[in-house]
Order: C-alpha cells, then sequence, then structure tokens
C-alpha cells in the first residue's frame, strides 16, 4: 500500500532528491570512518532518510530542529552544507562547527539546525526552550527534536511532554521508533509498543506512520505542522523505521537479523518511493538523483579535505 | 598464578568471580547480557543479570534501593556521563542513607562506568569528571589503572558496603597486563608508588598514570629521579602516602586528565600544601587538561589533553624552581 499519490510530484521528487543526498553522504562518511579519515564515533542514518527528508523539506531556516548521536540526514535535510558538514566530520577547521564538534555535536544555526546532543533524550527539553522562545516572540515559528524510541523510556521525555502540553508550546516531538534502543530490541525495554501510546493521557494530537514510506510522513506532518504554526501546541509523531546499519560504525550487530533483499526493498525509503514512482509515472528511469548526489558528495568531500586542521582554538572561543 | 589479560576483561573477571561467589551480587545494564550465550547470563541467569531501557534514574535508583535492601548490584552505566543524568540518584540518595539512618543501613552498590574516551568521541562522551563525585559524603571512588588493580578494586568495591564509583578509562580497555586469576582484592585508600625516584614526586591516575611513567623514563634520562604515585582510589584519598613521599623528594608535580578546578589534583595540590608545607622545596605544579570541554578535532584534542611532553615540562618546572630564601642545597 502507499499514498504516494496524495503528495504532489514534485514534492515526492524533492524528497528523493534529498534521500538520496543523505544517503550518499552517508555511505561516503562511513568509507571515510573505515579509511580513518573521519575519526571518533560515527552513527549513520541509513534507512531513516525519509523521516529526515519529509520532515526538514516543509521547514523554514527559523523553525529549530534538534537531534540527537545519528544526526548526520537531519542536518542535511535542514540545509546543512554538505562541504561543511563533511568537513566538520573530517575535524577540520572550515566545518560547520570549526571542527570541535564532530559527528555528534553538528550545529548550522543559519539554517535553524540548532544541534544535536549525544546523550539519549538530553535534546527534548531543549527544543521545548525553542518553541518557547519562539512564542515569546511572536512568531509561529516551531520547534521539532527528533529521538529514538530508546529515548522515550527516559525520564525526560515524560517531564517534557508534560510540560509542552501544559504550556502548548509548537514544538513537534517525531520519534523514530526502528525498534532497537542501542543494541537491545525495544521488548527488553517496554511494555508499551507504540510510543504514540505512551503520551495517551496527555491533550496531544498523536499519530503512528510508517517511516519508509516518506509521502506518508510527509502528510502527517504537515497537518502537525500548522496545528503548531496556528498556536494549537505540541504534537507528536511515531515513524516507524529501520536502521540499515549497527548502532555505530563497527558495530558487529550480532543481537538482530540481517535484513534480507526482500525485506531491504520494504524498508528502504528510497527504493520505496522509486518504485512508487516508476508505478505511478512520475519517475521515468531517466533521472539522476543518486550520481547528482554521489556527485556533490565527491565534491563536498574534496572541498573538506582542502580545508586545513584547526590548529589553535577558533577566535568565538577565546 | 597471573597470567596477562586486558584491563577490560580483567574488570569483568572481578565481576563473575564476585558473582559465583555471592548470590547477592547483581548485575545491571543497559547493554548487558544481551544473549544467552553471555557468559554472564550462561553462568548466573537473567534473574541476576538484567537488561534496562535508557533511564538512568530509575535503572540506579533501583539498584540502590536492592542495596538497601540487601542484595550487592553492579550497574553497568556504560559512560561515566550517563551518570549525570542520575545524579540525585548517584551522589544524594542511597550514599547517605547510612549515615542518616544512624548507621542502621547500608548501600552496598556499584556503579561501573567508563571515562575519558578522548579519541574523537567529543564533547560530551569524553569527560574525567570524577572530581565532582570524589567529595561527595558516603560515595567511594576508584580510578584503577592496570589490569590487574581493575580487577582487585573491583571485587573489593562490590564487598565494600558503600556505594562505590568504579570508573575505568575507557583508553586502556585493551590494554593487557598481568592479572592473579584466582581472589584478588586490592585495598581502598592505599596508593600504589609504581616508580620509586628521590627528586620529584609525580602523582596521577588512570591513564596519565601510563603517560607519567613515560615522562619518567625521558626525565630519567636526564638525570631527574622521579617517583611515580598512583592513588588507585580517590575517595578514599591514600593522603599518606604522596606526603611521605614529598617529605623524600621535596617537589610534587601532579597530572590529571580532568579539568584543574575539577580535578583530584587540585585536591592533593591543597592536602600537600595543608599538611607537608615544611617539606617543599618549590612551589607544586599540576598539568591538568585545559579548562574547555574535549575538542573533536584531533589537533584541538591533543591541544586541551595533558601529554607526555606537557608532564615532563612540568616536572622540568618543578625541578628547576627555587623558593626565595629556601636553599635548595642546604635541604639537601
Amino acid at each position: 500500500m502507499t499514498t504516494a499519490v496524495s503528495v504532489d510530484t514534485q514534492v515526492l521528487r524533492d524528497l528523493l532528491a534529498t534521500m538520496w543526498r543523505i544517503r550518499a553522504f552517508e555511505e561516503r562518511v562511513g568509507a571515510l570512518k573505515r579509511a580513518d579519515e573521519v575519526h571518533g564515533l560515527i552513527h549513520l542514518s541509513i534507512g531513516g532518510e525519509g523521516v529526515a527528508a519529509a520532515v526538514c523539506r516543509q521547514l523554514r531556516d527559523d523553525d529549530a530542529v534538534y537531534s540527537g548521536h545519528r544526526a548526520h540526514g537531519h542536518a542535511v535535510a535542514k540545509g546543512a552544507p554538505l562541504g561543511r558538514a563533511m568537513a566538520e566530520l573530517m575535524g577540520r577547521g572550515g566545518g560547520l562547527c570549526q571542527g570541535m564538534g564532530g559527528s555528534m555535536h553538528l550545529v548550522d544555526v543559519a539554517h535553524g539546525f540548532l544541534g544535536a546532543t549525544g546523550v539519549v533524550g538530553g535534546n527534548i527539553p531543549l527544543a521545548l526552550g525553542s518553541a518557547l522562545a519562539a512564542r515569546q516572540q511572536g512568531s509561529d515559528a516551531v520547534a521539532v527534536v527528533f529521538f529514538g524510541d530508546g529515548a522515550v523510556q527516559a525520564g525526560l521525555f515524560t517531564e517534557s511532554v508534560n510540560l509542552a502540553t501544559l504550556w502548548r508550546l509548537p514544538v513537534l516531538l517525531v520519534c523514530e521508533n526502528n525498534g532497537f534502543a542501542e543494541f537491545t530490541p525495544r521488548s527488553a525495554h517496554t511494555t508499551v509498543e507504540r510510543v504514540s501510546d505512551v503520551v495517551a493521557p496527555y491533550p496531544l494530537p498523536r499519530q503512528t506512520v510508517d517511516g519508509n514510506e516518506v509521502a506518508d510522513v510527509w502528510t502527517a506532518f504537515s497537518g502537525l505542522l500548522a496545528r503548531a504554526r496556528r498556536g494549537e501546541g505540541p504534537a507528536l509523531l511515531e515513524c516507524l523505521t529501520h536502521r540499515l546499519r549497527g548502532h555505530y560504525e563497527g558495530d558487529p550487530d550480532r543481537y538482530r537479523e540481517a535484513v534480507s533483499a526482500e525485506d531491504r526493498q520494504r524498508k528502504d525509503p528510497i527504493l520505496r518511493l522509486q518504485r512508487a514512482g516508476h508505478e505511478a509515472g512520475w519517475l521515468t528511469g531517466s533521472e539522476s538523483f543518486e550520481s547528482d548526489a554521489r556527485a556533490e558528495v565527491e565534491e563536498a568531500v574534496t572541498w573538506a579535505r582542502s580545508s586545513p586542521f584547526p590548529s589553535s582554538v577558533p577566535e568565538e572561543l577565546r | 598464578m597471573a597470567r596477562e589479560i586486558t584491563y577490560i576483561a580483567a574488570i569483568m573477571e572481578g565481576i563473575h568471580q564476585e558473582m559465583a561467589r555471592d548470590d547477592d551480587v547483581l548485575l545491571i545494564g543497559q547493554s548487558v547480557g544481551g544473549s544467552p550465550e553471555d557468559p554472564f547470563v550462561a553462568a548466573f541467569g537473567p534473574d541476576r543479570v538484567r537488561v534496562t531501557p535508557i533511564s538512568e534514574t530509575a535503572e540506579i535508583g533501583m539498584a540502590a534501593g536492592a542495596a538497601l535492601a540487601g542484595k550487592r548490584p553492579v550497574v553497568d552505566c556504560t559512560m561515566a556521563e550517563f551518570l549525570l543524568v542520575a545524579m540525585d540518584q548517584v551522589v544524594n540518595e542511597a550514599n547517605r542513607f547510612h549515615y542518616m539512618s544512624g548507621g542502621r543501613v547500608t548501600a552496598p552498590l556499584v556503579l561501573k562506568a567508563g571515562y575519558g574516551f578522548t579519541a574523537g568521541w567529543a564533547g560530551q562522551h569524553t569527560g574525567s569528571i570524577y572530581g565532582m563525585f570524589m567529595g561527595v559524603p558516603g560515595l567511594k571512588v576508584a580510578l584503577p589503572s592496570t589490569p590487574a588493580d581493575a580487577k582487585g578494586l573491583m571485587a573489593t568495591a562490590i564487598r565494600d558496603d558503600n556505594p562505590v564509583l568504579f570508573l575505568h578509562h575507557y583508553l586502556l580497555t585493551l590494554e593487557a597486563g598481568d592479572v592473579p586469576e584466582g581472589e584478588h582484592l586490592v585495598p581502598f585508600g592505599q596508593a600504589a608508588v609504581v616508580r620509586p625516584g628521590h627528586d620529584v614526586t609525580l602523582v596521577a591516575t588512570g591513564w596519565t598514570v601510563h603517560r607519567a611513567l613515560e615522562a619518567a623514563e625521558e626525565l630519567a634520562a636526564e638525570g631527574v629521579s622521579v617517583e611515580v604515585i598512583d592513588p588507585r582510589t580517590i575517595a578514599p584519598l591514600d593522603v599518606d602516602t604522596i606526603l611521605a613521599s614529598v617529605e623524600r623528594t621535596g617537589r610534587l608535580a601532579l597530572v590529571d586528565q580532568a579539568t584543574k578546578h575539577a580535578s583530584v589534583s587540585a585536591i592533593i595540590a591543597a592536602e600537600v600544601a595543608e599538611a607537608g608545607f615544611a617539606s617543599l622545596r618549590a612551589p607544586i605544579v599540576q598539568v591538568t587538561a585545559l579548562d574547555a570541554p574535549i575538542a573533536y578535532a584531533k589537533p584541538m584534542e591533543d591541544f586541551v589533553l595533558p601529554d607526555v611532553g606537557k608532564i615532563v615540562a612540568g616536572v622540568r618546572r618543578v625541578v628547576d624552581a627555587t623558593v626565595s630564601g629556601h636553599n635548595t642545597a642546604a635541604a639537601r
């Protein structure tokens, strides 16, 4: 089943292009990590591109986005320049954070990507603060926070939902439920299957969608976003996704079954949308989304490599 | 019989042996007992080896409550920073019950966490945050620097009737060393003199112990004899061993991976200034991390952290310095 027909084909083409930009970026980061050009702890969002694209492509630069440890896709979808993002992961002075932050702490203020935090759940209340500030400034800007289903078991989540609903803050809680909190399945963490059920007692709209079906995410988020902009308060969108890579790059990934080729067709949001596009006729097979994205990423890598490593404390930090 | 195993294997062996010895010892954590083949699940069953959600407050608080009720839980908290999520439970609950109850209850709890992963883990996973725990009443803090101490301090921590924060250094994880096979206990509050010397006392903890030893080797070639001391536990802190050393050397340099004002070295400097002032023939020198989070980019990560070069320079400073009005030659 697909609802792709209900979303404008121009939008779908844009989402496909965005997803390919993320996929190409992430695969290149993985290769650079193996080649030791990217160091430190790296979590890739391969498989989660649909959620990042469908949410972030509906936002403005003055809308705040907070992400967690798996943040590259959100930053790219929100508009972070690939060269500066890649340079940050390579620890270069020209990076988004001048090489000081790295993979888990990307920030791109110009595009409203206010930041990634590395401790599960720590970003949720921060987004509430952005939402409060926007409302106090009389703006209809919103704040969006991405988190995994693992974060829902942290006290911070429930505290934040309570406060956001109490103050009717324009914050959109986007849960990427991939069924795994780091290395353990959701069933070992909670008796509540759906995150949207966790917030049942609170007066906020809650929806669970197939996060691999990018058009569904777009449609659901679009309704919740319009509501938040009108000042009608927070909402929760739960997107069921699949982490196609391990928890981190280098994770032996022995705690779950490998994705079969057949499963991959169903769980990969890019393959799904391409299939739908061919069926509906808005894709002809002559498109170059993938090759364009890979070329853009190569340019980003070249640019990042030309950026020197920082050799002194950045001016702003002195 | 000792044989060579890694630091992390030594820690896990310490826990395993204590679990075999005492049925009340439990292992709890967000990434423990992942499969039936897991050596802990296989030996002790899923009732004593429990995986938890990412719910640090409830996880640590529940373990503390189980400790008050007579169990001896070991909580694998993964990263030291994750303790901060549950700070009330770590520093203001179970650790105070023994005292507040007039000694009627104890809380034999071990919180195991890794720290100091300065290998590109950047701003939120690399801290050396023991300083904020070492002065908390009722809480003990162990910082093993070798596989043998890691095993022995873990066993002692589990048998201790107080909450113990067992902080293992991530950069030492796969370092191997001789570790006794059977029961091995390392007492708390007993520093190790890991290299004897007579010109200057150099105190270091965790990963910096090894950097201090390298620095001592380099300085020996220049004719400077450095005594390297590893406190092993910082709460309780064996000030006496350090004071006795300073009494002989008259000079003290301190290495710490933490920022200076949240370091063990600042506390040791204060203790020696207070109780060993008469022994000092030069100002104390501290070689610590700079007052900043750990940067991601490798050159800036290096810039922020203490290293062998900075330690050597620090020791030279303390050796070359003379306090005005103090006759160094005569004091020798």
